[in-house]
């Protein structure tokens, strides 16, 4: 196993400086204005950064005010049978919980226990695989759905519970293996 | 939903301090101080430093989408997600237009061009409904669609990335390589489950005509 934490880990030395040479140098070939392009999508980031203010606020917020009344300690101990059988610490539960229901909730969940915790202890590096790993299931479902009137939605509600399930069970796992 | 939870967490944080100080958890530190301090005070603050951090990540990030975007590197992942796809949607001719706007799709969701991403998605239902014989009825294609699509495949998970760094992490890209892996995980689960599921008589005799929901 210690083998396969190895090339985990190399896979994410690598990423970022393969995909930035891979676009720009992609991009360079199909004579698109590299420099320019750059410049002009990083514009974008400040709006980006001030847009979520507002959902930060009253994410992190709530979420304080449930850590700091002492809330989170009975929730944990209260669950503690059931995450401590998975190898889950109770901390990173809201962001299971937020994960499928709202992108810029759980951005906030993310934000809040990453402060509290420290973005490189466990608790920390679970809670980001997690909202790296998932995606706004319901939002999804109901926009795409929405669009084209369909009501009966048969088994995608089902199964894209259980492949959000599955995707929490294996952030678990692969973070208590190789940072555990 | 977002509305009740939030509203809970407000509700119980502000009772369980207000309870543990009836009963006198703490003299010297009242748990509601720590909610006004830490809970209220400090956390609003952290919210904008936070957010304030991630920019410069987020600039990064942009400005490499906008050049992935004019190259038409959404084509080139095309080119290899194209093989999988058709196997995986036995029931949507190669050549139909739906087919070609599930698989843009699937790679600007990949390259985590969500812009991009949402149209074409709403694009794909609206071809795949073509190819739906019982209106208002969600069809195995549909079905398998949206649950790869909510199992995320995104490659590079930037906006996490962005807060790690702006919480002060010493290697925020670290969690690149677990996140490949539990996210490769979750989708292979929701296709078998998709696909299991789909042969389930619950669901096949929702596909038949005249039968309700």
């Amino acid at each position: 196993m210690t083998a396969f934490a190895d090339l985990v880990g190399l896979l994410s030395v690598i990423a970022i400086p393969c995909i930035l040479l891979f676009i720009v140098v992609y991009g360079a070939i199909r004579k698109v204005k590299v420099y320019e392009a750059f410049v002009e999508g990083a514009k974008e980031g400040f709006d980006v950064g001030v847009r979520i203010i507002p959902y930060l606020v009253a994410m992190i917020v709530a979420i304080g005010v449930f850590r700091a009344g002492g809330a989170m300690d009975f929730l944990a101990m209260l669950l503690s049978p059931v995450t401590d059988l998975i190898g889950m610490p109770a901390e990173t539960l809201p962001m299971a919980i937020m994960r499928p229901l709202s992108g810029s909730g759980a951005l906030g969940v993310l934000s809040e226990t990453v402060t509290a915790h420290g973005a490189d202890s466990l608790i920390g590096r679970m809670a980001s695989v997690m909202m790296g790993s998932g995606e706004t299931t319901f939002y999804v479902l109901a926009v795409y759905f929405g669009s084209v009137a369909v009501s009966r939605t048969r088994h995608a509600v089902a199964a894209g519970i259980i492949a959000d399930i599955a995707g929490i069970l294996a952030s678990v796992w692969i973070v208590n293996m190789i940072w555990g | 939903m977002l509305n009740y939870i939030w509203l809970a967490l407000l509700l119980i944080g502000i009772l369980t301090a207000a309870g543990s100080d009836f009963f006198g958890a703490d003299p010297g530190y009242p748990a509601l101080s720590r909610v006004t301090n830490e809970g209220v005070v400090e956390s609003a603050r952290v919210a904008v430093t936070l957010a304030i951090g991630l920019i410069g990540i987020m600039s990064l990030w942009l400005g490499l989408m906008k050049i992935a975007e004019q190259s038409g590197l959404i084509r080139v992942i095309a080119r290899w997600v194209r093989p999988v796809m058709t196997r995986l949607f036995p029931d949507v001719p190669a050549e139909h237009p739906a087919m070609g706007a599930m698989i843009m799709n699937i790679s600007a969701n990949m390259l985590g061009l969500a812009n991009a991403a949402t149209p074409l998605g709403l694009k794909a239902m609206e071809e795949l409904n073509k190819l739906n014989r019982k209106a208002g009825t969600a069809t195995d294609a549909m079905c398998t669609f949206l649950v790869i699509n909510t199992s995320n495949v995104q490659i590079i998970p930037a906006t996490v990335i962005a807060i790690r760094a702006s919480a002060g992490s010493a290697s925020p890209a670290e969690i690149i390589g677990p996140v490949i892996v539990a996210t490769t995980i979750s989708t292979i689960v929701g296709i078998a489950t998709v696909r299991l599921l789909s042969r389930l008589r619950v669901y096949r005799r929702q596909l038949e005509e005249g039968v309700g929901a």
